[in-house]
């Protein structure tokens, strides 16, 4: 019963939107948390500094990024539900309209979706079939099936209470939430975490066939090969910033073309591509801090990129970078 | 391999409670054996000095007073076994009697209070623990602790004297109006007498589901799901309805069944400040006039009681683990 597309529907190329309408536009979003370590002074870190991000209707963008470099908090600064001691700034357009927390709250799992990265996040008292039904407009019983069925999950998983779900399922469950949710925007938080390749796959193909419903993707991700198997662009993140916006396709043709010492140290750290270990050590960003936050491990780094903060600048074929000496 | 892991369950209980319910007959008995109290001058009472020594004699030849207090012991034991408690020499009836016309007050007045504290409880725990941090919060936490640490005696004399004497609210006490033929008194009657025990009771008894339920509130709207479902939109009372409620009630009514105990401690102290006639205070009444068989059977009663709230509370917290835990179908 594979209703999913085939693999290589992954490399049919999107149909490019030529209107430059744009679903999501996200510029120089930024969080800063609030906490108290020793004492009472407060200590402000920047979890978030200077993030970019637009987005078009059937676009998939991948951000991808280390464990820990705020990946998760930007899902929730864009869905409004950040942590009550963090300050979120920058500006947001939905639909070209402001994204402002109120509207966040109004958007929330009506327009703007979150398939959320930890498979705990269903309620654990409540029958998944219920769970999903909440976000159909006209309860319909055959709807609801045809959505479980889209997603492949049968009809005895659906009258199961999470815990007796496996990962791969609890994500077809999410999957089916965003299906029945007619969201524009999906916000996938690593949605492929913990799963095996073929779950991995099916998820992927999940988000592509969401894609093919008009639906903009953000794809938030740790694994370079899964953003590159479906991915419009790839947004490569660090430190909480957005270090280098690169479209598929002149990503995949490799790393000399890549512009960003990070972005070019992550592909060479790929199995296929030399293998060459990396470890880089993920700043805590304090507000004051100056400069490249890439500064410490750059092979090209210079006086100027101690002292100065890069903007983000568009080069040529509309790929983005965050470097002096791009 | 269900059933019978249903019956090696049930067996184990039964052992519990049976080893449980021995040790503490042994352990009160023994105590009571050390009483100074003279059971024959609290069976006479005020015709003590009417009585002759000769009477005295038989009235301790007849409860078997003299025998040595192993023998009286197994003796007791053995009408036990048989279901028999033995008469009261304070009320001179049978044991099971007196029980039965004491505990329906009691049954009464710890139901009442013990609804009422599970449901103000939960209320006041679960605003309490939505608003964390919060001027309600902190107001609520600060009563819980200080109920918490306060004797329910010294809350009963201060709701007696701020209802009944200054106010004249209500009853100062008893279970019934004072010279009323029992036939006579109506449930309004009772209703009065009942109020202020009851919510003495409550409140002390309320503290603890308050800050268990504040804990739990907290724990779970800090969980994954409900980031995920203020992701969904949702806020407010809709979250707490649908999220927050199903996840904190069912530990909040198995805790409280686990406090079935403090509550019937909590009623013979209760019951005595406001000399409301229930079993606690026939307890009281038992152990200062030396009334073995009735102090013995009250606590094989008393013991079957708090046995059987935290055998709830067992039952409860295992259909919560079935539940949140992964299990076998499918």
């Amino acid at each position: 019963m594979n209703i999913l597309p085939d693999a290589n529907f992954f490399q049919k190329t999107m149909p490019q939107t030529e209107k430059n309408e744009y679903l999501l536009e996200v510029e120089h979003l930024s969080m800063t948390i609030e906490r108290y370590e020793k004492g009472l002074n407060p200590i402000r870190q920047a979890v978030i500094r200077d993030f970019h991000l637009t987005i078009r209707k059937g676009e998939i963008i991948a951000i991808v990024g280390a464990s820990g470099s705020g990946k998760s908090l930007l899902a929730d600064a864009i869905l409004g539900i950040q942590p009550k001691n963090a300050v979120v700034e920058g500006v947001l357009k939905y639909n070209n309209e402001p994204l402002s927390d109120k509207k966040k709250k109004e958007l929330r799992g009506k327009e703007i979706m979150l398939i959320p990265q930890l498979t705990n996040a269903l309620d654990p008292l409540m029958k998944v079939e219920k769970q999903v039904k909440s976000f159909l407009k006209i309860k319909n019983k055959r709807k609801l099936e045809e959505i479980f069925f889209q997603v492949g999950l049968d009809k005895k998983a659906m009258k199961q209470l999470p815990a007796n779900l496996s990962g791969g399922m609890v994500r077809r469950v999410f999957a089916a939430m965003a299906l029945a949710s007619d969201a524009k925007l999906i916000i996938a938080d690593e949605p492929t975490n913990g799963l095996d390749e073929e779950a991995a796959n099916d998820m992927l193909r999940l988000l592509k066939m969401l894609a093919e419903q008009e639906k903009g993707i953000i794809f938030i991700t740790h694994d370079i090969e899964a953003a590159l198997k479906i991915a419009d662009k790839i947004a490569v993140f660090y430190a909480g910033e957005t270090v280098e916006i690169v479209a598929r396709k002149h990503f995949i043709r490799g790393g000399a073309h890549l512009r960003h010492p990070y972005t070019k140290a992550l592909w060479y750290a790929l199995p296929q591509n030399g293998f060459q270990p990396f470890y880089p050590f993920q700043p805590s960003t304090t507000e004051n801090s100056r400069g490249c936050q890439f500064v410490e491990h750059c092979p090209k780094a210079k006086t100027v990129c101690k002292e100065r903060h890069p903007d983000l600048k568009t080069i040529h074929g509309g790929d983005k970078v965050r470097c002096f000496y791009a | 391999m269900q059933i019978s892991q249903l019956i090696k369950t049930i067996m184990l209980r039964m052992i519990k409670f049976f080893s449980i319910l021995i040790m503490v007959i042994v352990l009160s008995f023994t105590l009571v054996s050390f009483s100074p109290v003279d059971p024959i001058q609290s069976y006479l009472g005020a015709e003590m000095m009417v009585v002759s020594e000769t009477q005295k004699e038989q009235i301790a030849e007849y409860y078997g007073l003299h025998e040595p207090k192993l023998k009286q012991f197994f003796k007791w034991f053995s009408t036990f076994v048989q279901g028999d408690f033995g008469v009261s020499l304070l009320y001179r009836q049978d044991v099971l009697t007196v029980i039965k016309e004491r505990f329906s007050p009691s049954f009464w007045l710890m139901s009442f209070s013990w609804t009422l504290s599970g449901v103000v409880g939960y209320v006041l725990g679960a605003i309490a623990g939505m608003n964390e941090g919060k001027m309600v919060d902190r107001v609520i936490k600060t009563y819980s602790f200080i109920l918490a640490s306060t004797p329910a005696f010294w809350i009963g004399i201060l709701f007696l004297i701020i209802f009944s004497v200054w106010l004249g609210l209500f009853p100062i006490g008893l279970g019934a109006p004072v010279g009323m033929l029992k036939a006579d008194v109506t449930w309004f009657d009772r209703l009065k007498h009942i109020v202020l025990p009851a919510l003495t009771l409550s409140v002390v008894g309320g503290a603890n589901i308050i800050l268990h339920t504040r804990q739990k509130m907290i724990e779970t709207l800090n969980s994954e799901f409900i980031r995920f479902a203020r992701a969904k939109g949702e806020y407010g009372f809709t979250l707490f309805w649908r999220h927050g409620f199903r996840n904190t009630l069912l530990p909040a009514v198995s805790v409280h069944f686990a406090t079935f105990g403090e509550l019937f401690g909590g009623a013979v102290l209760v019951e005595q400040v406001f000399s409301y006639p229930g079993l606690g205070q026939a307890l009281v009444q038992a152990g200062l006039h030396n009334d073995v068989p009735l102090l013995l059977g009250i606590v094989v009663f008393s013991t079957a009681f708090v046995f059987i709230g935290n055998l709830m509370a067992d039952i409860l917290y295992t259909v919560i683990d079935r539940r949140i835990k992964p299990g076998e179908t499918v």
